[in-house]
């Protein structure tokens, strides 16, 4: 009989937990009679159970109590009462006292009992054994792994699973057994447990016994590499495993494995070949997740796509969700493989389970190219109206992403855009398209004037304070540029008359930039204008007038400019951290204004660089959302303009600096040594105009050595350097870090240069006592030589951004080229994210995104420390037998650069 | 179903159940003895972890006979199962002379106990079969037998592994119980 058949005492669908401290007493009460009535301590186990399996628990002393009168029932033989006993006790085992109590009656159970308990006997002493107690059940456990039921097996295996962390040394001892298990055929139990419909089908439990041996076989063997390796190599090949679970599990650790070594990825493909085509949905899945992650097994991607394809129309949802989620995987580094899929795709788009819809179609966008873009979105554009705000806005974004990446398909995406703002749609909505067109006119110059006309039709009817004056701050900036400027200024005069006092004030702002164009015409209409605005009813209105039209009036008219339209930003971060100095400083400081000039500017351009790089990185981390990078606080650009301007202070100290004028350039950080040496050396380049300063970070890691007169000999390679001074370390303690400087008079042109380095010192033995070197102890002097330091072109170079890479290039002059093979590099995709590195250039049309093995096109556009312009076109070529082939070419207004670019820039 | 009627059967017979506790020092022969009286032969046996029970019938009354380990680490635990004891058996390795006075603490100890105060007490004094044993008259002595004079006992010689004595000491306890009732 099993214990299910008293379900009809307990209503347990109810959802009402019996009262706890009646079956505490009940509980106590009935086990502790004589005789024991099997059936009523069968109801109060059961009740029991519930309150434990819902949560509840008991203190450590009630449950000492509850467990040992439930050790008295092992004197009624009735079998399903022991169920529910061991049942109990597994339960009971984590909060009660003593339970080693009914370790010798569980063991007897375990060895000679009925088959109906056996396995949960098994279960159950796992939790009662200690270290002490485990040596005892060795034979045990070896008969249990293996018995020839396969109920009794996975009970063991799984038991042993449990006491690894207690006694893992006791489990090695039947390694032989679990791996003998792996392979072995067994019965599944067939008594009426087993057909009960909580066991499922009979094929899926059989077999359900090799999961649990390879689960606990990984366990013990983890530490030995080679006898991993031989039974992973083996299970894949032979074809032993049938059940679905082990075989994910298998698929896992192939995984691992491929992730620490990707050179054994040949070893493993025909097993992935086969996996792609289990019956069992879930094994197809994983080994598909595992192709995708392990770049080594990339050569499977179209297999591993079409099955995707072939899951996407599955009946299960889970299969379709897990099918959508890999292919937007794929799709973030190759989406052109997966066109194939975007009729399936298509067909997911109103998919009723909203999530598998959403990756349908950030899927589908991701995979828009030249040809199908403008297709995906009008199929888009058909579905928008029957879904809610929120994901539109999802939508949307991704539009975004994409008309950065196809700035020439712009006119279907903003008209999709403009058709988005006509409908009805709450502010966050709003919000995104708005954003989403104000980057389309900042990243695509041509389309400015349509996206401007869209949005001024829009501020004519626009219930949201916020976007209107985004808006108009925007037209300020935007329309003087245009070629009707009169046109925008008849739209932001509208607001004048028709708002409230805050678009009223933005909307004098914005009009008063249009002086700036220097048209006589527009500039008395638009004095006019303002004029009229004086007589407004709001002060702050009124006031930004009355500035404007003094500006406006005023002689010297380009003072006047640098008011209205600056052309570039303070770096905020560290504005906000000079004026927190500033409040934060003594009384004293208030004495003098506040001083803003040493803060760094934006241009417009730089900003943007760094804006177009972080929005297309942002857009496409906040879709991969298992990304496991914590996403950083700061933002790049902030960290940049941070250092640099930790690194001017820095020099600032060193008086000899102080006539080399403004620091125009600081490398990033180059290691010179090993990370575990003694001495670890970094070096950081800083350009001045005349001259070049080299900064070597010395961290001393000895205990008992402390350095004096620290000093690093540089010998530049190239006589047109010459040294001007060196600033030593006058002394480095143990354990310390230190900056020497050397400082050298750089030739006018930009040209590269090798400097050796050797590390100069006094060292003096330090008492560990005091920590101080020993009085009167002349030290010795020593040398330590690091690496060299190179002089490269991106140390000249800033990142700057390119709207329209082509015409950029096509309109720099000096052209050239130079071709390099690397035969050691491992793909494009390294060589690139070095080349982006090292050039210190900003990417543009996306190039930083490598398609395919074979080969890519790398785009770069950057200004020189004295602004000229440079632009790079790099094209690679891959093959496995001669590594990447790569052509530089290199357009720069500056001749010299641009061949010092081409001929350098891979060392 | 069964319950009820084998209930009516020994309600009809007169078939009595009586709950034993088995206690003594660890090594004892507790478990041999128990598993004597079940199955009539001698098995291997390892230390018990815990206890044993088992149900033996003998002279129409059912002996619930709860095997508990002597160990140190389960002396302290033997109290659980003191409630509703109609009898103790105390089990005494006569061979042991060491330690006979430790077995006399244990034995002292737990007839303090409120629990047990009606409970009958039946001791054994095991393995009388080897050499240099004491007799059952010198464990009487050592366990200060004499002064217990609030209950009945009995001193029972015998040999677990040959059977010898273990079935006179049940006769003495059916003949307490009938007494009794």
């Amino acid at each position: 009989m099993s214990t299910l058949s008293y379900k009809k005492f307990e209503d347990s669908d109810s959802g009402v937990l019996p009262d706890k401290m009646t079956v505490f007493q009940d509980c106590l009460q009935a086990f502790n009679a004589s005789p024991v009535q099997a059936k009523r301590c069968r109801m109060l186990l059961a009740r029991l159970l519930r309150l434990l399996y819902s949560g509840d628990s008991f203190p450590s002393t009630e449950s000492t109590t509850l467990f040992f009168s439930i050790s008295k029932l092992f004197q009624h033989k009735d079998v399903s009462l022991r169920q529910m006993v061991y049942l109990t006790i597994k339960e009971l085992s984590k909060t009660s006292e003593d339970v080693l109590m009914v370790t010798s009656s569980i063991m007897k159970d375990a060895q000679n009992g009925d088959i109906t308990y056996k396995p949960n006997a098994i279960r159950t002493l796992a939790r009662v054994l200690d270290a002490s107690t485990v040596n005892a059940t060795e034979r045990l456990f070896k008969n249990s792994v293996v018995d020839k039921n396969q109920s009794i097996s996975s009970a063991a295996l799984i038991s042993s699973y449990h006491m690894l962390p207690v006694a893992k040394d006791v489990v090695k001892r039947w390694t032989n057994e679990t791996q003998g298990t792996i392979s072995a055929s067994k019965v599944f139990l067939t008594s009426p447990v087993a057909n009960h419909e909580q066991y499922g089908s009979q094929n899926l439990s059989s077999f359900i016994y090799q999961y649990h041996a390879l689960g606990l076989l990984y366990h013990l063997r983890n530490h030995d590499k080679m006898a991993l390796m031989k039974m992973i190599q083996s299970l894949s090949s032979n074809n032993v495993l049938k059940h679905p679970a082990a075989l994910v599990q298998l698929t896992h650790y192939i995984a691992k494995v491929l992730e620490t070594d990707s050179s054994l990825a040949g070893n493993f493909e025909s097993y992935f070949e086969i996996a792609l085509q289990n019956r069992s949905d879930m094994v197809a899945l994983e080994a598909v997740k595992t192709i995708v992650t392990i770049p080594a097994l990339s050569g499977l991607i179209v297999k591993a796509i079409y099955v995707l394809d072939t899951f996407l129309s599955a009946p299960r949802t889970v299969v379709r969700f897990a099918a959508v989620r890999l292919l937007n995987k794929i799709s973030l580094t190759n989406p052109e493989n997966i066109v194939v899929c975007n009729g399936s795709l298509e067909g997911l788009i109103n998919d009723s389970n909203r999530a598998i819809s959403t990756y349908a179609i950030t899927t589908l966008l991701k995979t828009g190219n030249n040809d199908n873009v403008d297709r995906l979105i009008k199929t888009i554009a058909g579905f928008m109206d029957d879904i809610s705000d929120e994901f539109k806005i999802v939508v949307i974004d991704s539009i975004r992403s994409l008309s950065l990446k196809f700035p020439e398909k712009h006119k279907s995406m903003l008209s999709f855009l403009n058709d988005r703002l006509r409908e009805e749609g709450g502010f966050n909505l709003k919000n995104s398209i708005i954003e989403a067109i104000f980057d389309v006119i900042k990243f695509v110059p041509e389309s400015r004037e349509s996206c401007l006309e869209k949005l001024c039709e829009f501020i004519e009817d626009c219930e949201f304070t916020e976007l209107a004056v985004r808006i108009l701050h925007l037209l300020g900036n935007e329309g003087p540029k245009t070629s009707k400027p009169t046109l925008y200024i008849r739209h932001i005069y509208n607001r004048v008359v028709l708002e409230n006092s805050i678009v009223r004030s933005s909307a004098v702002i914005a009009l008063s930039k249009f002086a700036l164009i220097g048209d006589a015409s527009i500039n008395k209409s638009i004095s006019i204008l303002l004029t009229r605005c004086l007589n407004d009813v709001d002060d702050e209105v009124r006031d930004r007038a009355a500035l404007a039209l003094k500006l406006l009036s005023t002689e010297k008219f380009d003072e006047a400019r640098a008011f209205i339209d600056p052309g570039f930003s303070y770096s905020l971060p560290i504005l906000e951290q000079k004026l927190a100095q500033y409040v934060n400083g003594d009384e004293e400081s208030f004495n003098v204004p506040f001083d803003g000039s040493n803060i760094p500017k934006i241009s417009e351009d730089e900003a943007r660089a760094y804006e177009y790089k972080e929005k297309l990185n942002s857009i496409e981390e906040s879709i991969q959302k298992e990304s496991k990078q914590p996403k950083e606080e700061v933002s790049e650009f902030a960290k940049h303009n941070l250092l640099q301007q930790q690194y001017a202070q820095e020099l600032s100290s060193i008086p000899e600096l102080a006539a080399y004028g403004d620091l125009l350039r600081s490398s990033h950080v180059v290691d010179l040594t090993e990370k575990e040496t003694e001495f670890v050396v970094t070096c950081v380049k800083h350009i001045f105009a005349g001259h070049i300063v080299l900064q070597f970070n010395v961290e001393n890691t000895l205990t008992d050595l402390q350095l004096d007169n620290v000093t690093m000999v540089s010998e530049p390679d190239f006589e047109e350097f010459v040294e001007d001074f060196v600033a030593p370390i006058e002394s480095l303690k143990p354990q310390t870090t230190g900056s020497t400087y050397v400082s050298f008079t750089r030739s006018e042109t930009l040209e590269g240069c090798l400097f050796t380095n050797n590390l100069t010192y006094i060292a003096k033995e330090v008492d560990p006592a005091t920590g101080e070197a020993a009085e009167g102890d002349e030290g010795f002097e020593d040398e330590y030589r690091v690496e060299s330091v190179d002089i490269v072109p991106g140390d000249f170079i800033v990142p700057s951004f390119a709207g329209n890479f082509t015409s950029v290039w096509d309109s720099l002059p000096n052209p050239c080229s130079s071709v390099f093979n690397l035969s050691d590099a491992k793909g494009i995709a390294d060589v690139v994210a070095k080349l982006i590195k090292d050039s210190s250039m900003s990417p543009c049309d996306s190039s930083e995104l490598v398609g395919s093995h074979a080969s890519h096109t790398l785009k770069l556009f950057g200004k020189s420390i004295n602004n000229e312009n440079i632009a790079a076109v790099i094209r690679f070529v891959y093959k496995e037998s001669v590594g990447v082939m790569v052509k530089v070419e290199a357009k720069s207004v500056n001749a010299e650069l641009g061949t010092f670019f081409a001929n350098e820039i891979i060392v | 179903m069964g319950n009820f009627f084998s209930k009516i059967f020994n309600d009809l017979l007169g078939a009595k159940e009586v709950r034993i506790l088995m206690v003594g020092l660890d090594n004892a022969g507790k478990s041999t003895i128990l598993y004597k009286l079940k199955l009539g032969e001698v098995v291997a046996t390892i230390p018990t972890l815990g206890f044993n029970v088992e149900t033996v019938e003998y002279k129409n009354i059912s002996f619930t006979v709860w095997d508990i380990g002597g160990q140190d680490r389960i002396r302290p635990l033997w109290r659980h199962y003191f409630l509703n004891t109609q009898a103790v058996i105390f089990v005494i390795d006569s061979n042991d002379r060491n330690r006979i006075s430790e077995a006399r603490e244990e034995l002292q100890r737990m007839l303090n106990e409120d629990e047990l105060r009606d409970a009958l007490l039946l001791v054994f004094a095991n393995k009388q079969d080897l050499p240099h044993s004491l007799n059952a008259a010198e464990v009487t002595e050592k366990l200060g037998l004499h002064s217990v004079k609030n209950r009945p006992w009995y001193m029972q010689a015998a040999c677990a592994t040959t059977g010898d004595g273990l079935y006179e000491g049940l006769d003495w306890l059916v003949n307490q119980l009938k007494h009794s009732s």
